[in-house]
């Protein structure tokens, strides 16, 4: 089941509804390994659902998320360890230095010892956090505590990175670097990633771009084809804006 | 084996950890049953008169009386305490953290149970300690058979925070635990009076603190402290914390949607 024939991320069929209201309605897409997928959508797409479906928040008996070949109903546990999750909402304990952050995450996922603490020491400097690691995480500024955040999903070495609107807050430089940086990590180390936003130039043109508007998919395949010769926030706006 | 391990030692580090750093907890957390050991009991003492009833052999003071139930108090609120916790977590997003862990789920929120539950057991005994300072000894060797009396009883308070913590939806809603689950349990048991007491006025009341696993607990702990056993209460309790158990991994399964956005 593994081998670069898998997908790194597939959803297929995904339906969800809070009580009336549908949130989510009949969404599939694979991410293969080592891509950059942008999820584009304006707010309330449904983003945050898919994600918290992605991530077993909460299950649903419409359709099926299968994370490196492994099915996250069927085998929640397998297909949790190959994922890193970045929320949209910092999770960061604030009183803690970086590295504890990390440490104690690391714990969660049944690592301790020299193991763990190698395996820090790795995520941080891919990160380029290495020199903060015992600064406390409320002296960081947004930037940095969303590299740590960053840093500390990849201390598991997961396979894909599901990262939920991870720039909200950020000024335009820190949200540039971030960017480039989650691309860096699907060029140079092979990881599957999925990031969610609704701001347009955070999205290369190179990039899979997976747009969703009301729960629905818009339009799936590779940036620069979708946009064709219009500006990606005309074409995104095309495609959503004008029902909303 | 040894990753479960390793989640449950560092989920309790950094319970102790936070308890440590919020100071005023911990004093509130021993100030309220020395309020009541002072002051409520002296008011009460003139008022109670307590016959010789097991695990006691002579006529003790009132103060004397309550000790076991103002330990389960501290039981009490903390296992409250806790779910108070998990509901800010669930809404700072913290808890995501710990859901998306692979790790089997009933083990991640057992370990939130037990780390709380260390943190109670701590505060117990420093309970303890002061009322043997103010004069309200305990044979020696009960502190010792206290301890696993504490730890289920913290268990079971603790399993019944976490259930509940999945029902509030959000963090304003905490004040209907006080009155609806923290008052009735503390007052409908024999922690302040025991339930011979409570049959002079009315025999209803007496069944529903006969039920009352709170009830349980305490009898548990005071018998513990006199190093006797009392098994129907430790079946008691055993069942209560079985089926708050199975009440939080309900709570919490993922099927449920509780950490659906609101609206």
């Amino acid at each position: 089941m593994t081998g670069q024939d898998v997908a790194g991320l597939e959803v297929s069929g995904l339906g969800f509804s809070y009580g009336a209201r549908r949130a989510l309605n009949d969404v599939s897409f694979a991410v293969t390994q080592g891509a950059f997928c942008a999820l584009l959508g304006p707010n309330g797409a449904g983003k945050s659902t898919l994600f918290a479906l992605m991530t077993r928040l909460f299950t649903t008996s419409e359709g099926q998320v299968t994370v490196m070949g492994h099915d996250m109903a069927r085998a929640p546990r397998q297909a949790l360890a190959r994922i890193g999750v970045v929320f949209q909402q910092p999770t960061l304990d604030l009183d803690l230095s970086v590295r504890r952050n990390l440490r104690y995450f690391a714990a969660l996922h049944g690592l301790a010892g020299r193991e763990a603490e190698h395996r820090i020491d790795t995520a941080l400097e891919r990160m380029d956090m290495a020199e903060r690691a015992d600064e406390i995480a409320r002296d960081l500024n947004g930037g940095h505590r969303r590299r740590t955040e960053i840093a500390r999903a990849l201390v598991h070495r997961p396979a894909v990175l599901l990262l939920d609107e991870p720039t909200v807050g950020l000024d335009a430089e820190a949200r540039r670097a971030i960017t480039a940086h989650v691309h860096g990590l699907c060029a140079e180390d092979g990881l599957t990633a999925l990031w969610a936003t609704h701001l347009t130039d955070e999205v290369w043109p190179d990039d899979r771009l997976v747009i969703l508007h009301r729960g629905e998919v818009r339009a799936d395949g590779i940036a620069r084809e979708i946009i064709g010769d219009q500006s990606l926030t005309d074409r995104f706006l095309d495609l959503t804006g004008a029902s909303t | 084996m040894k990753p479960l391990l390793i989640a449950l030692w560092a989920i309790t580090a950094r319970e102790a950890l936070r308890f440590a750093q919020q100071r005023s907890r911990f004093i509130s957390a021993l100030v309220r049953p020395l309020i009541w050991l002072v002051v409520f009991a002296a008011g009460f003492r003139a008022a109670l008169g307590l016959s010789i009833i097991p695990p006691y052999q002579t006529y003790i003071t009132y103060e004397t009386y309550i000790v076991p139930g103002l330990c389960g108090m501290i039981l009490l609120f903390n296992g409250m305490q806790s779910s108070l916790s998990l509901v800010y977590d669930r809404e700072m997003g913290s808890m995501r953290l710990l859901l998306t862990s692979p790790l089997p789920r009933w083990w991640l929120l057992l370990c939130k149970i037990l780390a709380g539950t260390v943190v109670s057991v701590l505060q117990c005994y420093a309970f303890l300690g002061i009322a043997a300072a103010m004069g309200i000894t305990i044979p020696p060797m009960g502190y010792v058979y206290a301890l696993p009396a504490l730890v289920l009883g913290g268990v079971m308070l603790g399993a019944l925070g976490v259930a509940l913590s999945s029902l509030i939806r959000q963090l304003e809603n905490f004040a209907g635990v006080m009155n609806f689950v923290i008052f009735p349990m503390f007052f409908m048991s024999s922690a302040l009076y025991p339930l011979w007491r409570m049959a002079e006025s009315s025999a209803l009341l007496r069944d529903i603190c006969a039920v009352n696993p709170f009830t349980h607990t305490v009898e548990l702990i005071r018998f513990a402290l006199y190093g006797q056993f009392n098994g129907m209460a430790l079946l008691w309790t055993m069942l209560a914390t079985m089926g708050f158990m199975v009440l939080a991994l309900w709570g919490y399964d993922p099927g449920r949607g509780l950490l659906r956005r609101k609206g």
